[in-house]
């Protein structure tokens, strides 16, 4: 309870302080907005539906470059894991590529795959296959060898070794690098629908600079950084807290 | 050493029908009241379960020299029986039960079920590990399930087993918790469960009960006889205790600390069931803790007084 107002306070004092500098005008409104403005711009793009398509739009684009990067970024982790070729070689390559912003990516990404959804596609991928790759690659070092002893003991091997036991064993030292996989498909999704015209929020938000409508765009950044904090809040954490429960990680509280 | 196949006793007697409650406190150990051929599990009694023949091990320490870890054991299990390994902690008694799970290979020699020679893990052959390795992201019903799903055993029949088992280890009403919140004869009894459900033949057991209090394995020593009595597995057990081993064992070999060599084998002939204070198994114990304890001196001996440096030589070998 305490925190739920103190949290209050918070958002009330920034909110605050917002309408304060808002109505001295020390800028004029269509630079800086009043939180009104913007309630009103969030109010109208949801009511012609053009938020609820961006939003819509965008998910579906980052659920599938997200999927994509999970997948392939087991597959390469556990391969740098197991193999000691290509930890060397490999292993070096991809903590170095991890420094290069997946914006870079889009150049190439316009050469191969044209102007289309595939090139955004490709930007996210490449901006979140290396966080899973790592965190794979970490957690199945991590996982303790007895499982894996143990899953071969029982009868399982290849396959389902991979799917029934060091999948689920490595989850909990996985998890954290999921979440950041996550967070960086969800940021270059953004920067990517911004530099070409594409439904996302992206492009909403860019709209909004074209019109010179400053509270549109802020409306959409509230949207971005909300989509983000529900997901990692909703999904994440309470994977995380499933994981918890059933390892018996935290003492129940 | 390597003519330890021959010290297997010839009185003892050949393991009862094994679904016999006659068994447990019946005329055990008095020759010519048990058949002596039988068949156990379809397979002639004549050829051994487990047979271990010149099995050597030895791999490179950090410092590059070469370390022997088993040097030519050579033991035979009978179908149905029961052997104790023990010896000092560091004389590759853990090593050998992973080679005979198929974990692990050896350098040479062979490891033979039903005189077939082992290629890798199978499920013939479960292990206890002595971290026992259960799974925490299952339920402790689904680590039960865990080797009939990779079998490929229909959902049904699954359902249907692991209520048995879990039964035969007292726990049906944990079928839905988590590993984290049974206690640690629990999760022994779960370890258990999960390598019985997979119907091996034969049962390896890593000191299972190391870590468990004196009362919880007193009772997990009954329940684990009652079961080998009720199911008619082989079970290799490895401790460090002797007692134990005297307790449980229809046999106890003794290995030697570093190279591991079977020592000796002694035939447990004492009627079951036993209990750990028992006096003849305090004076069968005495015997064997004799043996053991130059071991465990030179172990110690060697931790302590000559260094790292000195590696044991392979001596005596053939």
């Amino acid at each position: 309870m305490k925190r739920a107002a103190r949290l209050i306070v918070f958002y009330a004092g920034l909110l605050g302080l917002w309408t304060l500098l808002a109505q001295m005008k020390i800028w004029p409104p269509y630079l800086f907005p009043t939180p009104w403005g913007v309630g009103d711009a969030l109010y109208a793009g949801f009511k012609d539906h053009s938020f609820v398509i961006a939003i819509a739009v965008s998910m579906r684009r980052v659920l599938i470059g997200y999927a994509i990067s999970v997948v392939l970024g087991m597959i390469l982790g556990l391969g740098v894991a197991s193999s000691k070729f290509l930890e060397e070689t490999m292993g070096g390559l991809l903590v170095s590529l991890q420094s290069l912003p997946s914006i870079c990516w889009w150049p190439l990404a316009l050469l191969w795959f044209g102007l289309s959804q595939n090139a955004i596609l490709f930007v996210v991928v490449m901006g979140s296959l290396l966080s899973v790759t790592l965190a794979m690659e970490d957690g199945r070092k991590q996982m303790p060898k007895i499982y894996s002893m143990a899953g071969r003991n029982l009868g399982a091997s290849g396959l389902q070794l991979f799917w029934y036991v060091l999948l689920p064993a490595s989850l909990p030292f996985i998890v954290s690098g999921l979440k950041q996989g996550w967070a960086f498909a969800w940021r270059s999704l953004i920067t990517a629908e911004m530099l070409y015209l594409s439904l996302g929020l992206g492009q909403v938000l860019m709209m909004g600079r074209d019109l010179n409508d400053m509270s549109a765009v802020i409306a959409v950044m509230i949207l971005i950084i909300a989509i983000g904090y529900v997901v990692d809040g909703v999904v994440f954490k309470s994977m995380e807290r499933r994981l918890q429960q059933r390892w018996g990680l935290t003492p129940s509280t | 050493m390597s003519t330890n196949a021959h010290n297997f006793p010839a009185q003892l007697p050949l393991p009862v029908d094994p679904r016999s409650p006659a068994r447990i406190g019946g005329a055990r150990g008095k020759a010519g009241r048990v058949p002596v051929v039988r068949l156990v599990r379809g397979v002639s009694a004549d050829i051994p379960k487990v047979g271990l023949t010149d099995i050597c091990l030895s791999y490179r320490t950090q410092s590059g020299e070469r370390m022997l870890a088993l040097d030519h054991i050579n033991l035979q299990v009978k179908a149905g029986e029961f052997l104790c390994i023990v010896g000092p902690s560091g004389c590759g008694k853990s090593t050998l039960l992973h080679l005979i799970a198929g974990l692990h290979q050896q350098t040479s020699g062979q490891v033979l079920v039903d005189g077939k020679q082992v290629q890798g893990t199978g499920t013939d052959r479960i292990l206890i590990f002595q971290e026992l390795g259960l799974f925490p992201w299952l339920t402790v019903g689904d680590n039960v399930a865990f080797g009939m799903k990779m079998k490929g055993i229909g959902k049904a029949e699954r359902e249907e087993k692991t209520e048995y088992y879990l039964r035969l280890v007292h726990l049906s009403q944990f079928k839905r918790s988590y590993i984290h919140q049974l206690s640690g004869g629990m999760r022994q009894r779960v370890a258990l469960a999960r390598a019985l459900a997979t119907e091996p033949d034969v049962l390896l057991m890593d000191e299972p009960f190391a870590a468990l209090d004196a009362q919880t394995r007193d009772l997990l020593h009954d329940e684990l006889e009652r079961i080998w009595a009720e199911t008619g597995r082989t079970i290799i057990f490895v401790t460090h205790n002797v007692r134990e081993a005297i307790r449980l064992g229809d046999r106890v070999a003794l290995l030697t600390f570093r190279p591991g060599r079977v020592k000796r084998e002694f035939p447990v002939d004492l009627p079951r069931p036993r209990s750990l204070e028992d006096v003849d198994v305090a004076r069968a114990a005495r015997e064997i803790l004799d043996e053991l304890r130059e071991e465990i001196n030179r172990s110690l001996e060697e931790e302590y007084n000559t260094g790292p440096k000195t590696i044991v030589p392979a001596e005596g070998q053939p």
